[in-house]
C-alpha cells in the first residue's frame, strides 16, 4: 500500500516536471535533438550571437566597423593562447605559464633589439624561444612525470622572474613604425584588421587538427583515459610534450604581437592573462578533467568575453564589474553543466521508477 | 637471494640521504641555516635585532596563509582566492575599525568571520556544485577582488583613521619578536596539532590520499572539505587583519597576487600538490625560507629582480625532489616485498 502511495506521489511529481519542461524529454526520439540544442558549445555560440545582436542595437558605438576592429585586436592574444590551451586542457593537463612566456619573449625581444638585431630575425627567434620554454614545461611534465598544475605554477613564477631579470622595470619602445603600423592597421583602407587573417588561419588549423585528424582523436582519447589511450597505441607522453611545445610557440607569437601592438617590450606584459585564457577555455565547454570540448565553443567564448568587456566599457560600466563577470562566468561554466547533468539524472531515475 | 644481498647495502649507503629526503623539515632547516650563515658572513648585520624583526614581520602573514593553504592542499584541493579574501577582510576590518574604534581582539573576530564566509562560499561551490577547486577558487579570486573594488572604490583607509592600540599591535614586539609573528606561530601550533592529532585532521590526509576509499571508510568527506575551505578562508581573513595592522594603509589592491607566494611556500615546504602528504610545519618553514631569500638578496648584492625567478626555480626543484622521494619510497617498498617472497 505504501508502495502504491509512493508511486502515486512520484507520478504526480513526474507530471509536474513534464509541465515545467515544455520540450518533452520523455520521448527517446526527441532526446537526440534536445541534446544537440542543449550542448554547452551550441548554447555558448547562441548566447554570443544574441549578445552581439543586442549590444549592436542597444550600446552606442558598439556596432561600428571601427569598434569591431578594436574588438579583434583585443581578442587576438587571448584567442591565440586559447587555441593551444584548448588542446592541452582536452588532454587533462593545464598550462598556467602562457602569460609569463609572453612576458619573457617580449622582454627578450627588447634585449635583442637593444643589441642591434634586425626585427626580421628577432621575430622567428622569439617564437623559437617560446617553443623552447614550452619544451621545458613538457620535459618536466612528461619526462619527469610531475603534475602539470605544480610545474606550470613554478614556470609561471620562473619565466616572469627571468623577464624581470632581462629588462628590469624598463621598457623598450623604439620599434619601427612599419611593423607596429601593420599590427594596428587594416587591410587596404578597410577596417578589417591585418591580424584577422593569420588569426583565422591558425584557428582553422587548430580546429582541423582537433576535430578532423588522428592527432585530434588521440588528444581526446588521452584526456578521456590516458591508460586506455596508451594501450590503444597512442604515445600519450610524446603527444603532451609536443602540445606544450606548441603552446609555448603560440605564446612566443603572442609575445611578438603584444610587443608590436603596444609598441613596448616590458617584463610585465600580459601579466595575469593566463587566468582569462583558462576562463574562456572552460567557458567554451572544455572539461577541466579532459576528454571533452570543442574549438568552436572556445572561439565563441573568446568573442563573448572580449565583446562583453568592450560593451561594458562603452556603456561606462566600471571595470570592476568586469572582474566579477569574468569570475562568475568561470564558475557558472562548470556549475551549469553539472547542474544540468544532475537534473537529467534525477529525471531519468524518476522515469525509470514510474515505468 | 640476490635481493637479500643487495638491499642492506643499498640501505646503509643512503640512510643520511634518505633521512634528509624523507623529512622535508630537516632539509628546509639545513637550507635556512646555510642561507643565513652565508648571508651573515657577507654582512654580520643580517642577524642584528632590527633585521631579524623585519624578517619576522615580513614572514608572519605568509606563514599564517601557508597554514590554511596546507589544510586545503592536503585534500587535493587548492585555494587561489586567499589574496582576494585577505584584501576584502583587510578593507572591511579597517573600515569597521575606523568607524567604531573597537578593540583589536574584536577586529580579529570580524576578520575571521569575513574570511570564514568567503571560505564557506568556496567550499559550497566545490562540494555542492562539484566544481574543481582550481576553477572555483580562480573564479572567487576574480569575484571577491571585484567586490573589494565595489566596496572601496578609489578610496583607501589611512593609518590616521585606525585606533592607536591597533597600530601598536601591528608594529609592536615582545622580546624582539613581533606580535604578528606570535599570532602566526600560535595558529601554526593549533593547525599542526589539529592535522597531526585530531581525527578530523587525519581524515583530511585520508581524503587527499584516496577520496573514494575515504568515503567508503565512513569519513564524511563533504563536511571535511567544507571545514578545510572555511579554515583556509578564516586564516586568510585573519591575515587581512594583520595586514591592516602592519601597514596601516589599505586600498583595493591589498593582497593582490599573494596566492602565488603562498602556494610556492606550501609546495617548497613539502606538501604534495596532489594531496595526502605534508605538514603545516613544513609549509611554515617554506614560507620562512622564501622570506629569508627575499631579505637576503639585497645583502648578497643580487638584483632584486631575481626574486621571482628564484621562487619559480625553487618550486620546480621542490616538486622534482618530491617525485624523487616517492620513487625511492616505492622502490624500497618493492624490495621489502621481494624479501618477504
Amino acid at each position: 500500500m505504501s508502495i502504491k502511495a509512493r508511486s502515486k506521489d512520484l507520478w504526480s511529481q513526474t507530471v509536474r516536471w513534464g509541465r515545467a519542461l515544455p520540450g518533452k524529454v520523455s520521448r527517446g526520439r526527441d532526446s537526440a535533438s534536445v541534446r544537440v540544442l542543449t550542448t554547452w558549445d551550441a548554447a555558448i555560440i547562441a548566447v554570443t550571437l544574441l549578445f552581439l545582436l543586442v549590444a549592436a542595437r542597444r550600446v552606442e558605438h558598439f556596432g561600428t566597423a571601427r569598434n569591431a576592429g578594436y574588438i579583434v585586436l583585443d581578442l587576438a592574444p587571448i584567442l591565440l593562447l586559447a587555441l593551444a590551451m584548448t588542446l592541452i586542457v582536452t588532454t587533462g593537463e593545464i598550462d598556467l605559464s602562457v602569460a609569463s612566456t609572453v612576458g619573457l619573449t617580449s622582454a627578450a625581444m627588447g634585449v635583442m633589439w637593444n643589441g642591434g638585431m634586425s626585427l626580421e630575425s628577432i621575430m622567428p627567434v622569439a617564437v623559437l624561444l617560446g617553443a623552447v620554454l614550452g619544451a621545458v614545461n613538457g620535459l618536466f611534465i612528461t619526462g619527469f612525470g610531475l603534475p602539470s598544475l605544480a610545474v606550470t605554477i613554478g614556470t609561471l613564477a620562473l619565466y616572469r622572474g627571468l623577464a624581470y631579470v632581462l629588462l628590469g622595470d624598463t621598457a623598450v619602445a623604439d620599434w619601427p613604425r612599419a611593423f607596429t603600423g601593420w599590427t594596428l592597421g587594416g587591410i587596404g583602407e578597410s577596417a578589417v584588421p591585418n591580424v584577422l587573417i593569420p588569426m583565422l588561419v591558425l584557428a582553422a588549423g587548430f580546429g582541423l587538427v582537433l576535430h578532423a585528424t588522428p592527432v585530434g582523436r588521440s588528444i581526446f582519447a588521452a584526456g578521456a583515459n590516458p591508460i586506455a589511450a596508451a594501450y590503444a597505441g597512442i604515445a600519450v607522453g610524446r603527444l603532451k610534450f609536443w602540445l606544450y611545445v606548441t603552446s609555448g610557440a603560440m605564446a612566443g607569437l603572442v609575445g611578438v604581437l603584444w610587443t608590436l601592438r603596444y609598441s613596448s617590450a616590458r617584463a610585465d606584459n600580459a601579466n595575469g592573462l593566463e587566468l582569462t585564457v583558462i576562463a574562456v577555455v572552460l567557458l567554451g565547454g572544455v572539461s577541466i578533467f579532459g576528454g571533452k570540448g570543442s574549438l568552436p565553443g572556445v572561439l565563441a567564448a573568446v568573442v563573448l568575453l572580449v565583446a562583453l568587456q568592450n560593451a561594458l566599457r562603452l556603456a561606462h560600466v566600471s571595470t570592476e564589474a568586469l572582474t566579477v563577470v569574468t569570475g562568475s562566468l568561470l564558475i557558472v561554466a562548470v556549475l551549469a553543466p553539472n547542474a544540468a547533468t544532475a537534473v537529467r539524472g534525477a529525471l531519468r531515475t524518476r522515469r525509470r521508477r514510474t515505468a | 637471494m640476490s635481493a637479500l644481498a643487495t638491499t642492506p647495502a643499498a640501505k646503509t649507503g643512503s640512510t643520511l640521504l634518505d633521512l634528509v629526503l624523507r623529512f622535508r623539515a630537516l632539509g628546509l632547516i639545513i637550507a635556512l641555516t646555510v642561507l643565513v650563515g652565508v648571508t651573515t658572513a657577507m654582512n654580520p648585520r643580517f642577524l642584528s635585532g632590527q633585521s631579524v624583526r623585519d624578517l619576522l614581520f615580513a614572514a608572519a602573514i605568509t606563514v599564517l596563509l601557508a597554514c590554511g593553504m596546507t589544510v586545503v592542499v592536503l585534500t587535493r584541493g587548492i585555494d587561489l582566492s586567499v589574496g582576494s579574501v585577505l584584501g576584502l577582510s583587510a578593507y572591511l576590518t579597517g573600515s569597521v575599525l575606523a568607524e567604531t574604534g573597537m578593540a583589536t581582539a574584536a577586529a580579529m573576530l570580524v576578520g575571521l568571520a569575513v574570511g570564514a564566509a568567503c571560505g564557506a562560499l568556496n567550499g559550497a561551490i566545490i562540494h555542492f556544485g562539484r566544481v574543481p577547486p582550481l576553477v572555483a577558487t580562480l573564479g572567487t579570486l576574480y569575484v571577491l577582488r571585484g567586490v573589494i573594488y565595489f566596496v572601496a572604490g578609489g578610496s583607501r583607509i589611512n593609518a590616521s583613521d585606525l585606533p592607536r592600540g591597533f597600530l601598536d599591535f601591528g608594529n609592536g614586539s615582545l622580546l624582539g619578536v613581533p606580535y604578528l609573528f606570535l599570532v602566526a606561530v600560535a595558529v601554526l601550533a593549533v593547525v599542526g596539532v589539529f592535522l597531526g592529532r585530531y581525527r578530523a585532521g587525519r581524515d583530511l590526509y585520508a581524503i587527499g590520499s584516496n577520496p573514494e576509499a575515504a568515503g567508503l571508510a565512513g569519513i564524511p568527506t563533504g563536511r571535511r572539505l567544507l571545514t578545510a575551505y572555511v579554515l583556509s578562508g578564516s586564516l586568510a581573513g585573519l591575515g587581512g587583519v594583520l595586514y591592516a595592522a602592519r601597514y596601516g594603509t589599505v586600498d583595493a589592491s591589498a593582497g593582490y597576487g599573494m596566492e602565488l607566494n603562498v602556494v610556492a611556500a606550501v609546495v617548497v615546504g613539502g606538501v604534495a600538490i596532489f594531496g595526502g602528504s605534508g605538514t603545516a610545519l613544513g609549509a611554515a618553514l617554506g614560507a620562512l625560507l622564501l622570506t629569508v631569500i627575499n631579505n637576503a638578496l639585497p645583502v648578497l648584492r643580487i638584483d632584486q629582480f631575481w626574486q621571482q625567478a628564484i621562487i619559480g626555480a625553487l618550486i620546480l626543484a621542490a616538486i622534482a625532489l618530491d617525485r624523487l622521494v616517492s620513487l625511492r619510497a616505492a622502490r624500497a617498498l618493492r624490495q621489502k616485498g621481494s624479501n618477504v617472497d
